[in-house]
């Protein structure tokens, strides 16, 4: 078992209370163990219970289709709100093979600029089976890291199609990151991934075929965004219209939560 | 085949300064297919994000890259900040172009094992999946 300081880590009532208790105190390998904890055992969710959540993170969902553009966008999220010295934690969720179990977790690539940055935290996620987009302990997680003081919370889902939605259960902000020439303006039409978002992006906003894919995603959202998240250009606008629409939901105008 | 009820998870990356990515992607996918959680970091990594990486990440186990020659300072240097990190049960091990001495030498200092060229893939999984988890 992998020692945690001095203190070694019992999976028994002591040794989660004093686990829970360095997860509270922001300690990183705390929380690590802690959400490894939660995806060995569904049964330990007990121990949610000891993190007494005080604290409130934001919460905002990354989802859109393979390719798109998800994990870029989220590590130009996380430079822009580590600017403003909030502490961000991030959970990418990756599939795991249906044949063999294995998953390769390559989100990380894209995000190691942070990787020295002590108010950052990644941590990927196989989704072991579970569909819907996310790991059946990606909530949890969540959780967790709220719990350790993490100020805002990026969840990225696996690539998806049409039907994996679980993270609008987890996360109230969602962004769904599109990009050009991956389908008509039918898709836009169809139920699921974009009804879902509270704000769409189109990522790859300088291929020139990023206009006619804001046009018509434009006839059917309201809250469509251009991005080239390569380049950091729009995130900035991105991140204002999660506050906006992070206030109007404080204010109770959640009736206009569904975008397409 | 079965699927283990829960999976080792490895790190797999490069560090230092050189791009051949090759064999460690064949040797990513090689453990992705054998059951693995394989957190692939990519190229240039330093010790200080492997290790860091590594203790996010939870993981069991570091396989690490090294074709520069530069084989000697990165993994004692890695071995160093695991010890100061108090992760020193994550197992340590490589490949690449290391000489038979500096091997036996990084070996006795921590190392698991080094793979040096025209090893089978096989011994590497094998190794890797008698590797036993954590916590």
């Amino acid at each position: 078992m992998r020692s945690l300081g001095s203190h070694p880590f019992q999976c028994d009532i002591h040794g989660l209370k004093i686990l829970a208790e360095r997860v509270r105190a922001g300690n990183v390998r705390a929380v690590s163990r802690l959400i490894s904890l939660l995806e060995n055992h569904p049964g330990g969710r007990e121990v949610l219970r000891l993190l007494d959540g005080t604290t409130r993170a934001m919460i905002i969902g990354v989802t859109g289709y393979p390719g798109a553009g998800k994990s870029t966008v989220v590590t130009r999220l996380v430079s822009f709100y580590r600017r403003q010295g909030l502490m961000i934690g991030v959970l990418a969720v990756d599939i795991s093979s249906p044949v063999t179990g294995g998953a390769l977790l390559g989100d990380r690539i894209r995000m190691q600029e942070h990787a020295l940055d002590h108010g950052v935290y990644i941590r990927s996620m196989a989704t072991r089976g579970h569909h819907g987009g996310l790991a059946q302990a990606t909530g949890d997680a969540a959780l967790v890291l709220e719990a350790a003081g993490y100020d805002v919370i990026l969840i990225e889902t696996v690539g998806v199609g049409q039907n994996e939605v679980d993270v609008v259960d987890v996360a109230p902000i969602v962004v769904a990151v599109v990009a050009p020439g991956l389908g008509d303006e039918v898709q836009a039409m169809k139920a699921g991934l974009l009804e879902v978002a509270h704000i769409v992006i189109v990522n790859k906003g300088d291929l020139p075929d990023a206009d006619n894919t804001l046009r018509n995603l434009r006839e059917w959202c309201p809250n469509v965004l251009r991005t080239v998240a390569t380049t950091g250009e729009g995130i900035p606008e991105l991140a204002a219209a999660i506050t906006a629409y992070q206030q109007s939901r404080a204010v109770g105008h959640v009736g206009e939560a569904r975008n397409c | 085949m079965a699927i283990a009820s829960v999976p080792l998870r490895i790190l797999i990356g490069k560090v230092g300064l050189d791009g051949h990515d090759r064999g460690v992607k064949l040797i990513a996918r090689a453990l992705r297919d054998a059951g693995l959680e394989v957190i692939y970091t990519g190229l240039h990594q330093t010790p200080e994000q492997v290790v860091n990486t590594a203790i996010q990440e939870d993981v069991d186990a570091i396989g690490l890259s090294i074709l520069s020659g530069a084989h000697n300072t990165l993994f004692r240097r890695v071995l160093e900040l695991l010890k100061e990190q108090e992760a020193g049960d994550i197992v340590l091990f490589g490949g690449g172009i290391i000489p038979d001495e500096d091997a036996t030498a990084l070996t006795a200092d921590g190392v698991k094992v080094l793979f040096g060229p025209g090893r089978p893939i096989q011994e590497i999984v094998t190794f890797v999946k008698g590797l036993k988890p954590h916590g």
